[in-house]
């Protein structure tokens, strides 16, 4: 970073305010189903969207699935029985139609949005704002410039409805329904999401954002995200997540699938702040390309349990696969993260870096894959995998898996644990920083290769939201 | 305050670490605008002082008194004493991964002189002669900090840190520690820039008096195995230099 940006960013440092998290609106819905499922759920779920029969059918076909299919046999297994799906309200709607016009948004809704600063955040960054709340999305404004140039930026429900053919050529087709119990789930039940394709040759230059919240007492979230970047394209796309504290159990099932054709450059950025009762469980696959790449910047903070490997399927020859990837795992909380990639094809080349934190109890687990087909030649991988565990209680392990049936791979693969040390606080309390304000000082730095990589008031929520965490943390 | 009110007041100073007691009975008052030095060998106890003036919690203190400007430091934590303006330069500066050098000097000028001192143009101001006077390059704002820095450029970034943070009082543990003749010229200029013509206090604690050809001392006290066995004037740190510390070792307390 140049010193000029060096600057920059303390200036922007300077401007942000404080936010609180965890606080949320009353709920304003219109429509809200019963908890639980079955078909005539699902069923009812296409109907008030209007669905073509093809959707419904493999809704219906997903959720069979998702019944029969048995939970995961790795992860947190304990946790994982713990999810009541009999109390997961499936469906809820929020507003009736989808807004454009930001001044036609609910007021209680606008509230919620102020806060998290989007207006005055879309002058400067965004091309394009979607932000769903509850289930649907309320409010979508696409910049003139992005019409234009023929970029397609919808909610999924409207995508679906606008552009079948588009959704029905690729939907489901980075991760079928059958991949996991919960991509069954999603397909059954999903609601909002974003799709967007890119035209060929078209770079959009500035970060494309969605905002996804859980506002809803006991509400899922199965969102469902279709990108589509043609050849020679570029997109990047950010979505972040603040999530109110809730007394029961709640759900998160997203599904996002990413198409990176020949040239083509994707990269997918997230932080997630999960309410400490969300269950995250979240698939998310790209499929790279002849020369494309993928890049999933992930981050995941909160949630009781997230299980969550974002991955790339590098298809074709040169394609470029990067996962760089934090979790925080505090009181009660576990991240099961990490991420895969598959060199299917010749001088593939992929990176992958994860860094954890676990705290009072916390536990964070690196679990990751990586293979190399018999025919893919000169591939190149590199692994690193960090922890940094700021107390006894708490926990880390890591899985790492490489399977490389190439021996012209090149693979090079660095783990290390680390814990705070008392002269490295005593050293900035020295500088007159407090015990939390320096243990915050050491997370924000042991995440930096993460925080650079994202948008500035990405970064900046993210150093403020390890701040709180570190808040009452001092015994 | 009165005129003659030291900035640092230490009374009959007991200190231990792990029950083991290596200060027996330190007595030291440094008034405003005065340099004082600690010279002794390895192991008298020289860390043990500074680390306890700044309040490190691995020292237990049996006995005495710290204050600064009057007012009692030993409730203080090490963050509450820097913000009343106690400075401690670190003999082994702690890297810190991923904290830009650049943030981490604006936040804690933040912290400890005010918001005020720390925004856009005041800061960038004196940030940039700071830095000009320990011939920091600019380039060093985006790095982390102390990570991968050499010995020469943790000292110097020790003492560019002094100059912003402007304390009552700087202690500074082995400054000149494993630095060459140029790297001593320049964090001297950037101690002398700091504390004189100021009402600060300083206190260099070195068993060299290389340093202190440079940072002229109003005063110089001998560290021999927990105790201040002599004091005197800048002489005496030449006196050292010539003569060593045995002439002042046990069986000779004419200093005590």
């Amino acid at each position: 970073m140049r010193e000029s940006e060096v600057m920059a960013m303390e200036e922007a440092r300077e401007a942000v305010g404080d936010y609180d998290l965890g606080w949320h609106d009353p709920e304003h819905s219109t429509i809200r189903f019963d908890s639980g499922l079955s078909e005539e759920v699902v069923r009812k779920i296409s109907a008030i969207k209007n669905e073509p029969e093809w959707m419904t059918e493999i809704r219906v076909k997903a959720y069979h699935h998702f019944v029969n299919r048995p939970m995961p046999g790795f992860g947190d297994r304990e946790a994982l029985e713990g999810i009541k799906f009999d109390e997961v309200c499936y469906y809820l709607r929020s507003s009736d139609a989808t807004e454009k016009d930001w001044d036609d948004v609910p007021d209680d809704i606008r509230n919620t949005f102020d806060r998290l600063g989007i207006p005055e955040a879309e002058q400067k960054w965004l091309s394009g704002v979607t932000a769903q709340y509850e289930s649907e999305a309320v409010y979508h404004s696409i910049r003139e410039d992005l019409e234009a140039q023929g970029v397609i930026f919808l909610d999924m429900d409207s995508g679906l409805r606008e552009y079948p053919d588009l959704v029905k050529e690729y939907f489901c087709s980075v991760i079928p329904y059958q991949d996991n119990k919960f991509s069954a789930l999603n397909t059954a039940v999903w609601s909002g999401g974003s799709f967007i394709y890119v035209p060929k040759g078209i770079k959009v230059e500035m970060p494309v954002q969605a905002y996804f919240r859980i506002n809803a007492k006991n509400m899922g979230q199965f969102e469902r995200t279709l990108i589509i970047a043609d050849e020679g394209s570029s997109i990047h796309y950010v979505e972040g997540c603040t999530a109110p504290t809730y007394s029961t159990d709640s759900l998160h099932s997203a599904v996002v699938e990413l198409i990176a054709l020949d040239g083509a450059h994707i990269r997918y950025s997230t932080i997630q702040n999960w309410s400490a009762n969300v269950y995250n469980l979240v698939t998310k696959r790209g499929i790279a390309h002849k020369d494309a790449s993928i890049e999933w910047i992930d981050g995941n903070i909160g949630s009781k349990l997230t299980m969550k490997y974002p991955s790339v399927i590098l298809k074709g020859e040169g394609s470029h696969a990067e996962v760089i990837s934090i979790a925080y795992a505090g009181k009660g909380q576990h991240q099961d993260a990490g991420a895969k990639v598959h060199h299917l094809a010749s001088n593939t080349t992929s990176k992958i870096l994860s860094k954890s934190i676990s705290k009072d109890g916390g536990r964070g687990s690196y679990r990751g894959m990586v293979t190399v087909s018999p025919k893919a030649e000169n591939c190149k991988l590199n692994v690193v995998c960090d922890a940094l565990i700021l107390d006894d209680e708490s926990q880390t392990d890591t899985y790492p898996t490489m399977e490389v049936a190439n021996a012209s791979a090149r693979c090079e693969h660095e783990a290390s644990v680390s814990k705070v040390s008392d002269d490295q606080v005593f050293y900035l309390m020295s500088r007159g920083h407090s015990e939390e304000e320096a243990l915050a000082m050491i997370v924000n730095g042991f995440f930096e290769p993460f925080t650079r990589e994202l948008p500035m008031e990405y970064a900046v929520e993210l150093n403020k939201l390890m701040a709180l965490e570190m808040e009452g943390s001092i015994g | 305050m009165s005129d003659n009110q030291p900035v640092l007041s230490i009374k009959d100073l007991h200190v231990g670490i792990e029950g083991n007691e290596i200060l027996h009975g330190i007595n030291l008052d440094i008034a405003p605008g005065e340099i004082h030095a600690i010279m002794g060998r390895n192991g008298s106890g020289k860390t043990t002082a500074a680390s306890t003036i700044m309040g490190h919690p691995d020292y237990e203190i049996s006995s005495g008194k710290i204050s600064l400007d009057g007012e009692d430091l030993l409730e203080l934590e090490a963050w509450e004493r820097a913000r009343k303006g106690v400075f401690l330069s670190f003999q082994y500066p702690q890297a810190v991964p991923g904290l830009q050098v650049g943030h981490f000097l604006r936040k804690s000028v933040a912290s400890i002189r005010g918001e005020d001192s720390a925004k856009g143009p005041v800061f960038r101001e004196a940030l940039k002669s700071a830095m000009e006077e320990v011939s920091i390059p600019r380039s060093f704002l985006s790095r982390y900090v102390n990570d991968g820095f050499s010995g020469g450029e943790k000292k110097r970034f020790e003492i560019l840190q002094l100059m912003l943070l402007k304390p009552k009082l700087a202690i500074l543990d082995e400054t000149d520690s494993g630095l060459d003749i140029d790297g001593i010229r320049v964090v001297s200029r950037g101690i002398n820039a700091a504390i004189r013509g100021s009402d600060s206090g300083a206190l260099i604690i070195t068993h060299y008096s290389r340093i202190l050809e440079h940072v002229k001392p109003d005063y110089v006290h001998v560290l021999i195995e927990g105790k201040i066995v002599r004091s005197g004037g800048p002489e005496l740190a030449l006196e050292l230099e010539e003569r060593g510390y045995e002439w002042l070792e046990s069986g000779n307390n004419e200093g005590e």
